[in-house]
């Protein structure tokens, strides 16, 4: 976004005031850490309305300026608290230095409306802190887990050794728990058995029926797309109610086959509800053209649609896959000891005895869900471009 | 099409309707393309449909059938219950001898074949004691047989052996069958045939012993010809002896006729059996009216018993009522399930709102990249973020060592952010919140930014440009994911299982457990077709409102 606004550099009583204000704020927290809170409000205040004053006044040079608050600041961290405080040190002072020069030099003012009124601006900003703050919220929890995954104890916060970066306080007990110890290797084997059988299945009825929902003139299609979606809307604990009763009837509770039709009913909305939004945007004439031009039905569906709406497809099948390879409740009362799947031994873990091997886990299906949302992004963008290209 | 319009439309060619290429008129022709068409379409969604009618729709219909279905109490006691019919419940007496003289042979076969128990537990659903009710009977049955047993067998040892009870009872022609019948062979037992006069002069006995010989046959799978009769056969031996057939025994030619006659003549000096009084002494609460008002109640073959369990009633002579105070608790759950789920709802909107707004007011570059913070706990295993939660809100967890190491709580005054109501909200809000702020993005995508700017230019303060011109256009996402997340919420059950603890849980947690540990299935399944009616409910307002088609995944 480009310079709305002219900006110029502000007066020493507005900036140096606000960099003092913040000081006091994170003052606050590590003056009642330290015991007195008025007292770290006061030196915080002081420290960083001076640091304000001192920079962009005296030493002026941006650069060398940041650079020199980070080393001094560390040092300070370092001597008072080890290398914890090293870290955080090195931040404020990296924090304060930029704060400083924003302030001075009006740069804050540069990308928003110059016909704002301060409070406007003020609140501009307090906004974005806002929603900084719940972005972090949704983030912390993962990211939280994955350092603590590497935890050389068996506690689930993190030791003083973890927080000075001691290498003895972090390990990969966890990891070869998880890799030697025969329960969960059971259960990731009964996940990859199950989820891509399930996916398979979900995957070519649903292709099927959403080519058959996308035609022009189906009857009863209300109807028949809210059988369908039904899975996802009905809570898991009635289909896993309704299952469990059903399937002792026939006699599929407590098998392989019946966990994986459980799961490939789940999954067929998600295939539906993608592969029917790729077709939205199919050229129909691209089939008769090929039509025209004498391909068969089938010729036709492999050579010129399949590859169309196969982004879709795939993405389709992810979900699928996911909601499979997540799937806990259902797994719980249909399938029995032999079906047990990675997620019901983690639901196990946690309601029982949990041990941190959980958060080895854990970590891995994280890195395992990354790669996924990489993939469905990049067929996303794929089959916009695809899209794109097709005439009409 | 009329003929004239076809005429002016078409100079010089014949009236008529108008053809296609091969000579059909062209409305037909259309039509049948049509049909084909839509032929070929529901050809291609079948097997999905089918599909998903067995494997999804049929477990939904088999649990909504469970939680009115009730044969097992007809099904086990099936004399007792028709009898029962007869009885006015309302004079206040307990049934006379008929109904325990039915009651005795109903225990009688349903513990032989391990059946009271079950019938017992079922019962004790309804009226607390039953369970142990049954089961005393169930051992106590066989002593009240053993009255008659014991005196026709003193009187003449020839009605102890089974051998002598199947030349009476059984035909001719399946005597000769089981007496060359080896076990060891492998074939099949022959199954039993009575002998046509004795059905007809003994009625009794050879109803019961026909169940008994099915019994021993095809349950037990033994010898039927070596297996001597249950005492509930002498019971009712005894009752033909002295009933209003007895006249014609004489008249019965076939082997044992004399010991036959010889049985008539001494029965008819028989001590008796007061099947009420002996009820009576395997415990007194059979001469009570609770039991046989349970079972009058729950006879039917199906019942809105568990429908009234499930919202705090019970069955009373005036109808369904109120259960007592301290007996309530469904009512409360539903309650603290809406009410959870409606906190849930809210603080979504209140983190999804701004979250969504600068999501849709940013450069589409910086956007897309924010997008990935919501995107990546969406995509991440439900599990892998209930245990962070449950690892993060623990009393020795990093919530607390941050909040006792800023100072903001005590050491020794941790919170107890976890197994209560407040994990359950916390970890469940996290979850749930991409649900709510992907519709809001995409509904504020489409809100052009200039109608603010306008609406301030036009002297609007920037609250009533929020309120008056962006809300209301905003307020269709809004719905769409308060629905989403108040149906994915109203039924969720891994969180709650895991951080709920003990006044953080769900609806969903009291089903499975009445599932897997109470094994009150009726009552589960009555639950749960109260959830999903307010589940439909709420879907079918999602589908008025946004449309299932519009559902999007992932952005």
């Amino acid at each position: 976004m480009v310079a709305l606004t002219p900006i110029s550099r502000k007066p020493v009583g507005f900036y140096v005031p606000t960099v003092a204000a913040a000081g006091a704020f994170l003052g606050l927290f590590v003056g009642t850490s330290q015991g007195s809170g008025i007292l770290g409000i006061l030196v915080g205040a002081i420290v960083a309305g001076a640091l304000a004053f001192v920079l962009t006044q005296i030493v002026k040079n941006e650069t060398v300026a940041r650079w020199a608050t980070v080393l001094a600041f560390a040092v300070i961290g370092l001597l008072l608290g080890g290398i914890p405080a090293l870290v955080l040190g090195a931040i404020f002072g990296w924090f304060f230095a930029w704060f400083s020069f924003w302030l001075y030099e009006g740069r804050y003012r540069a990308k928003i409306a110059p016909y704002l009124t301060p409070g406007q601006v003020l609140w501009h900003f307090t906004f974005r802190v806002i929603c900084g703050a719940i972005l972090v919220f949704l983030i912390t929890p993962i990211l939280v887990v994955i350092p603590l995954s590497f935890n050389a104890e068996n506690f689930f916060t993190f030791t003083p050794k973890m927080l000075s970066f001691d290498p003895e306080g972090y390990s990969l007990k966890h990891y070869r728990d998880f890799f030697t110890s025969s329960a969960w290797q059971g259960a990731v084997w009964n996940s990859i058995k199950i989820a891509p059988a399930a996916t398979l299945l979900s995957v070519s009825f649903g292709t099927l029926a959403a080519i058959g929902l996308s035609q022009q003139h189906v009857p009863f299609r209300r109807a028949i797309m809210a059988i369908l979606i039904s899975p996802m809307i009905v809570p898991l604990i009635i289909s896993a109610a309704g299952m469990y009763f059903f399937y002792s009837r026939v006699g599929l509770q407590g098998t392989y086959l019946g966990v994986v039709l459980a799961h490939a009913a789940l999954g067929i909305p998600f295939v539906i509800i993608t592969v029917t939004a790729t077709l939205v945007g199919f050229d129909r004439s691209l089939t008769r053209a090929a039509a025209n031009m004498g391909a068969n039905p089938v010729t036709t569906f492999f050579r010129v649609q399949m590859p169309l709406i196969l982004p879709g497809v795939i993405s389709g099948g992810l979900f699928a896959f996911i909601t499979s390879f997540d799937e806990v409740v259902v797994v719980l009362f249909v399938g029995s000891a032999g079906q047990k799947t990675l997620p019901w031994q983690m639901f196990t873990g946690l309601r029982e005895q949990i041990s941190p091997t959980i958060l080895a886990v854990a970590t891995i299906l994280v890195v395992i869900s990354i790669c996924l949302l990489t993939v469905v992004e990049l067929l996303r963008r794929r089959s916009e471009r695809l899209r794109g290209m097709s005439p009409g | 099409m009329s003929d004239t319009v076809d005429a002016t439309n078409i100079p010089g060619e014949k009236s008529g309707p108008m053809l296609a290429a091969d000579g059909t008129p062209l409305k037909r022709s259309l039509r049948r393309a049509l049909r084909r068409q839509k032929m070929s379409a529901l050809l291609l969604i079948a097997p999905l449909l089918i599909f998903i009618l067995i494997t999804f729709i049929a477990p939904i219909a088999d649990m909504l059938f469970r939680s009115v279905e009730n044969e097992i109490v007809q099904d086990t006691l099936p004399r007792t219950t028709a009898i029962l019919e007869t009885w006015d419940s309302e004079s206040g007496n307990v049934p006379d001898t008929p109904v325990f003289k039915a009651l005795y042979q109903d225990i009688f076969i349903a513990q032989e074949r391990k059946l009271h128990t079950r019938l017992g537990s079922r019962l004790n659903y309804e009226l607390t004691g039953a369970s142990s009710l049954f089961r005393k009977s169930g051992r106590g049955v066989g002593d009240i047989g053993e009255v008659y047993q014991d005196q026709f067998e003193d009187m003449n040892a020839f009605w102890k052996k089974g051998e002598n009870w199947n030349d009476i009872l059984g035909s001719d022609a399946w005597l000769a069958e089981i007496k060359s019948w080896k076990k060891a062979s492998g074939q099949a037992q022959p199954p039993f045939e009575i002998r046509a006069q004795i059905a007809e002069i003994l009625p009794q006995t050879a109803a019961f012993y026909q169940i008994f010989a099915d019994f021993t046959q095809n349950e037990k799978n033994s010898n039927l010809y070596k297996k001597d009769p249950w005492e509930l056969i002498y019971s009712a031996f005894y009752d033909d002896l002295t009933g209003a057939n007895a006249a014609r025994i004489d008249t019965y030619t076939g082997p044992g006729a004399a010991e036959l006659s010889e049985a008539k003549a001494a029965a008819a000096n028989f001590e008796t059996v007061d099947y009420k009084a002996a009820f009576g002494d395997i415990d007194k609460d059979w001469l009570k009216m609770p039991i046989w008002d349970t079972i009058r109640a729950y006879s039917p073959r199906f019942t809105n018993g568990y429908f009234l369990n499930a919202v705090d009633m019970q069955k009373s002579e005036n109808g369904p009522e109120l259960r007592p105070e301290n007996q309530r608790i469904y009512a409360t759950l539903f309650l603290r399930t809406l009410f959870m789920s409606t906190v849930i709802t809210l603080s979504c909107i209140l983190l999804g709102y701004p979250v969504g707004w600068i999501l849709a007011n940013l450069p589409a570059r910086t956007a897309n990249l924010l997008m990935i913070l919501v995107l990546l706990p969406f995509w991440t295993s439900l599990l892998v973020r209930t245990s962070a939660w449950k690892v993060m809100l623990q009393q020795q967890g990093v919530v607390n060592d941050t909040l006792v190491w800023l100072g903001i709580v005590a050491d020794d005054s941790r919170l107890a952010l976890i197994n209560n109501q407040t994990g359950t909200i916390i970890a469940m809000t996290h979850i749930l919140l991409p649900f709510m702020i992907l519709p809001l993005y995409s509904v504020m995508q489409t809100i052009p930014p200039s109608y603010l700017r306008a609406a301030k230019s036009l002297g609007a303060t920037n609250w009533t440009a929020f309120w008056r011109v962006y809300f209301p256009q905003s307020v269709p996402g809004i719905g769409a994911g308060s629905i989403l997340v108040f149906i994915l919420s109203i039924g969720y059950y891994i969180t709650p299982e895991i951080v709920g603890g003990t006044t953080g849980t769900f609806i969903s947690n009291r089903i499975a457990y009445h599932i897997s540990s109470s094994l009150n299935w009726g009552l589960a399944a009555a639950l749960g077709a109260i959830l999903l009616a307010v589940v439909l409910g709420l879907y079918y307002a999602y589908d008025k409102i946004v449309g299932i088609d519009n559902v999007k995944l992932g952005g």
